[in-house]
């Protein structure tokens, strides 16, 4: 891949992160769909045995919640692209 | 379809645990053989790119959202054992910092999605890519290997879920598969206009573990 390719596909995903991940449905997806109708949601709705930093993608502390949850996005979008790439070059070792 | 904490018995979630441990050991020991220099970046790209795509919730009926998940897009891309490491690294980080998915959970998860929904999901879209043959084949498989990989890896959530007694499984699993099929078809459809765009503009990325 070249440099340029690699730019631009994470520029995207920053924007996507960023830009478009405030307007994401909200409802419930499949899965807590399913726990709500069957009502086995609340067995998931004990204290989580580790607390992350940034719960629910938003980040703590901000009161606008479009840019808490884009900021949190493009924070995680860095950090995943991040970590799998050193994981890849750890690996071709 | 992250499995929270205190949805599985720990039975369930220690045995996932193991085989999640065992089978990501397995495809890195894999990968370290067949990772090719141009694959490094592809990994750090897609895992970037899946992760920025599953926070974009889709409706899909009454009151219900679904996600990409993303394992036999990765798996198109990075083969089946590149695919399987990249949704371990995904939700590993979702889990670890953004709380989606219980620490718990997270062996079933990477079951469900690295294991049936990309690696299973690449077994399936490799035979239909083989026999249709050419792009044709490729993008076919794409869109029936993305959408029942969806399927699949719900309905393995259901069955682990009523091995947990959380739900009887005549009751959960025709829920999670009703509801995944509705989300596998915007999976195949999201996973499509990527892979026909990578085909037009940079078809040598398509993974072909003959590795031409």
């Amino acid at each position: 891949m070249s440099k340029k390719h690699i730019v631009l596909w994470i520029l995207f995903s920053l924007i996507l992160a960023f830009f478009i991940s405030p307007f994401a449905s909200s409802s419930p997806d499949g899965l807590e769909k399913v726990a709500e109708d069957r009502g086995f949601l609340e067995k998931g709705e004990i204290k989580p045995v580790f607390t992350s930093p940034i719960p629910d993608y938003t980040w703590p502390g901000i009161d606008n919640e479009s840019f808490a949850t884009g900021l949190a996005g493009i924070f995680g979008t860095l950090i995943v692209f991040g970590v799998a790439y050193g994981m890849a070059v750890i690996i071709k070792r | 379809m992250h499995i929270p904490d205190g949805f599985l018995s720990a039975n369930t979630w220690v045995s996932t645990w193991i085989i999640s441990i065992g089978g990501i050991g397995y495809c890195i020991k894999k990968l370290s053989k067949i990772l090719r220099e141009k694959m490094i970046p592809l990994m750090g790209v897609m895992s970037a790119f899946i992760f920025a795509v599953q926070m974009l919730n889709f409706p899909i009926a009454a009151g219900t959202s679904g996600h990409l998940l993303g394992g036999v897009l990765a798996a198109v891309l990075l083969g089946p054992y590149g695919g399987a490491v990249v949704l371990a690294v995904v939700l590993s980080i979702q889990c670890l910092v953004f709380q989606d998915g219980g620490l718990t959970a997270l062996g079933a998860n990477m079951f469900n999605m690295s294991f049936i929904g990309s690696m299973g999901g690449y077994v399936i879209y490799n035979s239909i890519r083989r026999i249709i043959g050419n792009n044709k084949g490729v993008l076919i498989g794409t869109a029936v290997a993305s959408w029942l990989s969806v399927v699949l890896a719900s309905v393995f959530c259901a069955v682990e879920l009523a091995i947990s007694g959380t739900s009887p499984l005549q009751v959960v699993l025709p829920a999670m598969a009703l509801v995944h099929i509705l989300i596998g078809i915007g999976e195949a459809i999201i996973s499509v206009l990527v892979v026909s765009f990578i085909l037009k503009i940079r078809p040598d990325l398509i993974y072909n573990s003959k590795g031409e």
